[in-house]
């Protein structure tokens, strides 16, 4: 059994190490309600985006933008969203084995896979991994900014346009509740149908001004907000995510310090029995 | 039977304003004034700043202050997807008035290199809000 000095020692890093674990929670909560609060207020605006671009891909439109253009998937491109520090679980892990096992089978089918990242944590992993990054951006910071997204979609959006990618994909982590965050992959371009089956018929809309112009201010708000809305929900993920992961190792340190102190305890009476029947045996002897 | 009713939304990008049913919609739109009646054709069209008067079922009606945006309607749905949106009763009319001076006193003020189109949205915005303010409080 070790010395008593030894695991007080233990005991006193232990307590440290809970103490930083225990702050990071409290931050990581207080960090997570504006997180959240930034993700529900353009929550609405993505999904109904995402409607209205359902409906336009259903249609007959008169216009056809190479967006609405299904091509055979040749090469595929994924627009990774990942964090930009660690210690949150899971999160990450989760979400690039789920960008895996998609590429996987995309690659099966004969295609390329091709990665933009956002966050350092998916750049590191996709540069380990031997895998073709064509755009990498991280360090967005609490409050990320659209025009820092800007750049890096624009990566894709371009190859996209010039059939170097025939598919694309964003990949983030959906908000469910501060237990639960969902790996989710949701295709970009082209333009994701609809399943409104009140619409199934031929139809083509009435354009102000002209469907050209209308259409490519749409698109260009479309992808924007999508990846903006993919970013921010992976942000009160990984917020939640830390203080989860946080809170687990605070008990856990907590459970360890108990069981520290518990084999402290012990060696600490041992010694005194000893000490105690040492006195008694040489008392006996004289 | 006629439709009678028909789903709007009204989201920005900060909020969502208005869900629900309604009996029919004034719009502004890129090319003019819009009126949006249930089982109208699909449109799709962009938006000018002004004021989206909505009838709600059962004949309330609610203003709403949009600085531009997209507008796709189909016959059970209409979305209106705004850039600024700002509900008739929250709207200042002091700071709108400011704006107004501002942007008047900018487009007067030759001498100074001011960006003309800048100036004159920004005076675009400030009129369409001030209209919001007046037909918010004629109601």
């Amino acid at each position: 059994m070790a010395g008593g000095k030894e695991i007080k020692s233990k005991i006193g890093s232990v307590q440290n190490t809970q103490k930083i674990t225990s702050a990071m929670e409290m931050v990581a909560a207080s960090k997570m309600r504006r997180a959240q609060d930034s993700m529900a207020a353009s929550r609405p605006y993505a999904e109904n985006m995402r409607n209205v671009i359902g409906h336009i891909a259903l249609g007959n439109l008169e216009f056809r933008h190479p967006y609405m253009e299904e091509r055979e998937a040749k090469r595929v491109g994924y627009i990774v969203v990942s964090t930009d520090r660690g210690l949150c679980g899971g999160l990450n892990i989760n979400l690039f084995k789920q960008v895996l096992a998609d590429a996987g089978k995309q690659q099966e089918a004969g295609a390329e896979v091709e990665f933009a990242v956002v966050g350092s944590k998916a750049t590191a992993f996709f540069n380990n991994m031997g895998a073709k990054v064509v755009s990498q951006i991280s360090g967005l910071g609490d409050n990320p900014s659209l025009t820092d997204l800007v750049g890096s979609v624009k990566v894709m959006l371009n190859a996209y346009d010039n059939g170097e990618i025939d598919r694309l994909f964003i990949v983030y982590n959906k908000f469910v509740n501060t237990m639960t965050q969902k790996p989710t992959i949701d295709q970009l371009l082209p333009l994701p149908k609809s399943d409104d089956d009140a619409i199934k018929h031929r139809w083509d809309y009435l354009y102000e001004p002209d469907a050209q112009a209308l259409l490519e201010q749409l698109l260009v708000r479309y992808t924007e907000s999508q990846v903006y809305q993919g970013v921010v929900e992976n942000l009160a993920c990984e917020q939640a995510a830390r203080m989860v992961a946080m809170k687990a190792a605070t008990d856990n340190a907590g459970d360890l310090i108990d069981d520290l102190q518990l084999v402290y305890n012990k060696a600490r009476q041992a010694s005194i029995t000893q000490e105690l029947s040492e006195i008694c045996a040489g008392a006996a002897a004289v | 039977m006629a439709i009678l009713s028909v789903n709007l939304n009204v989201v920005s990008a900060e909020e969502s304003l208005f869900s629900g049913a309604i009996e029919s919609l004034q719009i502004t739109g890129s090319e003019g004034e819009l009126g949006i009646m249930p089982g109208h054709a699909p449109l799709l069209t962009s938006l000018k700043p002004g004021m989206a008067r909505i009838v709600k079922k059962g004949g309330n009606e609610e203003v709403i202050y949009l600085s531009g945006g997209m507008l796709e309607v189909q016959p059970n749905h209409v979305t209106v997807l705004a850039d600024i949106a700002v509900r008739g009763d929250d709207l200042d009319e002091q700071a709108a008035l400011e704006a107004k001076e501002r942007a008047e006193k900018h487009l007067n003020d030759q001498g100074n290199d001011i960006d003309y189109a800048e100036a004159a949205s920004e005076l675009a915005r400030a009129v369409a809000q001030l209209r919001v303010i007046q037909a918010t409080s004629k109601k």
